[in-house]
């Protein structure tokens, strides 16, 4: 499987990275060169084998229904950006 | 203790006998380390330096030392990877979006070295996000390896991610250093620095609070100068974290304790499929040396198979970047870090803040990673890459029923000049060869110094041990290091004379 330029422009507006022309082109190049290195996984008989979940056998642990973190708005904006009275501020998306 | 005439070659246990015998203060040693970082900025070791918050800790160390209140780690400078949050201290896994980052919380891992008296030197340099094998990505200049080839002047790397605190380590600038591995990220510049760099168990310490790279990969490990000295920081990195769901629910045990009870019938399995093309003479000829002192010290030499090792690159290389792209889905210039300016749509703002902020490897495997989890392209690339995890896996479990550990190469070539494999995305992966089965089984993995190369570079040999079975692996490290006798070091050509 090899991807196109127009591929690359799609994956880029999902991963929502502006790219330009010249970085269309490098990067078709070199997405494509990666891809054609693990098609060796392909010949891989890979029939009736569970994907791997979990690395290491063990249970999810649970954990007390109780709140343990809070009260630290000051904390949560303390390097944002652009900030006004504990809000977040972006560019206007509602006219 | 006799106190050498530089405490900065002090070994990690050697230090805290010289503290607790009042032979040299906290303040004393934490100030040789800094004097050494300020000598050593040619290296490129260190994002952040915290002398001041250095000295204010060393001299808590000494009222502890003095009231007979040590703790594990008392007084004793370390540097850490700038991938782990430590609260009021910048923070930026090498990246431009991060360049501002100054964390209000501490992770898990740097928590319990606090809390066991350690003093803090420095942030270390790194691989962009920890995305690389050579400490070129990053967004503020490679790393330079302390060591040189005999008789020449080039600038080589110090392997990669953990670059810097493979540097920092091989150049006595910090006792000791933490790192995090995803694919041979502490073992890999650990075996090109001369130094020790363990891989505990997944799920061994906590990842709350490390900058997140691929989540079922990644692990925080130690890098030092002795095997005795990775024992001494594994005990105080690990710890039952409920804010790790992840982590593993058992205390850890004494790895010192029985680090020299020997490895008579200790069976070490030889996987045959580490004898790669390719790969110089020197490296094999080193791994036989290293069969061959572990078999003089009572070990069983066997030969085991791991058949589907050749797919171990390939499935790394697509697991890796799909956890990456969603896990560095959160940088998004709102909530933290770099945001682009003179943006006047939401998405626009988006797109130019990852574009500014992210280097050109991050970008490449956010691009793939987004890829292979897209709609029509998850089955054929993420689903196969974790069913032959699985296959990778169950190789390891396979081969453990005839071993207690096993004896491979660390990395299929000394250190390389800066420069050298930037071209090649693909020649850099293969630097990680040796090392990344091990992440994509999640098994414990130690990178011992062993040996020099022909142009006097040094070589490391790993050993890799079942899930959880640390001391085994230290022991058999312990026995290479016993045998290698590796006494060689760089010469301090960084040092303004």
């Amino acid at each position: 499987m090899a991807v196109d330029r127009e591929t690359v422009r799609r994956i880029a507006r999902l991963a929502r990275l502006a790219v330009d022309e010249d970085q269309v082109v490098a990067m078709e190049v070199e997405l494509n060169a990666l891809l054609s290195w693990v098609e060796q996984l392909q010949e891989v008989n890979v029939e009736g084998v569970a994907p791997m979940t979990s690395v290491v056998a063990q249970r999810l642990k649970m954990r007390e229904d109780v709140v343990t973190d809070g009260g630290c708005a000051d904390d949560l904006m303390a390097n944002a950006p652009v900030a006004e009275n504990h809000f977040f501020v972006v560019p206007k998306v509602v006219e | 203790m006799a106190r050498p005439s530089d405490p900065t070659r002090f070994t990690l246990a050697e230090a805290r006998e010289a503290l607790l015998s009042k032979a040299i203060s906290a303040r004393e040693l934490a100030q040789a380390h800094l004097d050494a970082i300020a000598q050593a900025r040619p290296l490129n070791a260190f994002i952040t330096e915290t002398s001041d918050h250095a000295l204010a800790l060393a001299a808590q160390s000494d009222a502890r030392i003095a009231a007979g209140e040590a703790r594990l780690l008392e007084g004793l400078p370390l540097a850490i990877k700038d991938l782990f949050c430590t609260a009021g201290v910048r923070t930026t896994a090498a990246s431009r979006i991060l360049d501002n980052f100054v964390p209000t919380y501490e992770s898990t891992v740097t928590r319990n070295l606090w809390n066991a008296g350690a003093v803090l030197v420095g942030k270390t340099n790194l691989d962009e996000f920890a995305m690389g094998s050579s400490n070129e990505t990053s967004y503020f200049g490679p790393v330079t390896n302390p060591w040189r080839a005999r008789g020449r002047n080039d600038d080589l790397v110090p392997g990669g991610s953990s670059g810097g605190s493979a540097a920092a380590v091989a150049a006595h600038l910090a006792l000791a250093a933490t790192g995090t591995d995803t694919g041979g990220s502490i073992r890999q510049p650990a075996a090109v620095t001369g130094v020790v760099g363990l891989k505990p168990t997944y799920g061994r310490c906590s990842r709350w609070g490390i900058i997140a790279f691929a989540s079922s990969l990644d692990q925080a490990g130690p890098l030092t100068r002795s095997v005795r000295d990775a024992a001494i920081m594994l005990k105080a990195m690990a710890s039952i974290d409920p804010k790790d769901s992840t982590s593993v629910d058992a205390p850890a045990p004494d790895y010192e304790a029985d680090l020299e009870t020997g490895i008579a019938g200790l069976r070490v399995g030889i996987p045959q499929e580490y004898r790669i093309e390719g790969a110089p003479a020197e490296i094999y000829e080193l791994w036989s040396r290293g069969a061959e002192w572990l078999k003089a010290q009572g070990a069983e030499i066997v030969e085991v198979s791991l058949p589907h090792t050749k797919y171990a690159l390939p499935a790394y290389y697509i697991v890796a970047p799909a956890e990456a792209s969603s896990n560095l889905a959160r940088y998004d210039g709102v909530r933290y870090g770099h945001r682009a300016s003179g943006v006047d749509d939401l998405m626009g703002l988006y797109e130019r803040t990852r574009a500014e902020g992210f280097g050109r490897e991050v970008k490449r495997r956010i691009m793939i990673g987004t890829y292979v989890l897209s709609a029509g392209y998850y089955d054929a690339y993420y689903l196969r890459a974790q069913k032959v995890r699985t296959l990778i896996a169950r190789d390891f479990e396979e081969a453990f029923q005839r071993c207690d550990v096993m004896l491979t190469p660390a990395t299929p070539c000394a250190a390389f000049a800066i420069g050298a494999k930037t071209a090649d995305p693909v020649s850099m992966y293969l630097n990680d060869v040796f090392t990344v089965t091990v992440n994509l089984a999640g098994l414990p993995g130690i990178s011992v110094p062993a040996g020099l190369s022909h142009d006097g570079l040094p070589l490391g040999l790993q050993i890799i041990g079942k899930a959880f079975d640390e001391p085994a692996v230290l022991r058999a490290g312990r026995a290479i290091e016993r045998a290698a006798d590796f006494k060689a070091a760089p010469q301090a050509w960084w040092r303004a004379s």
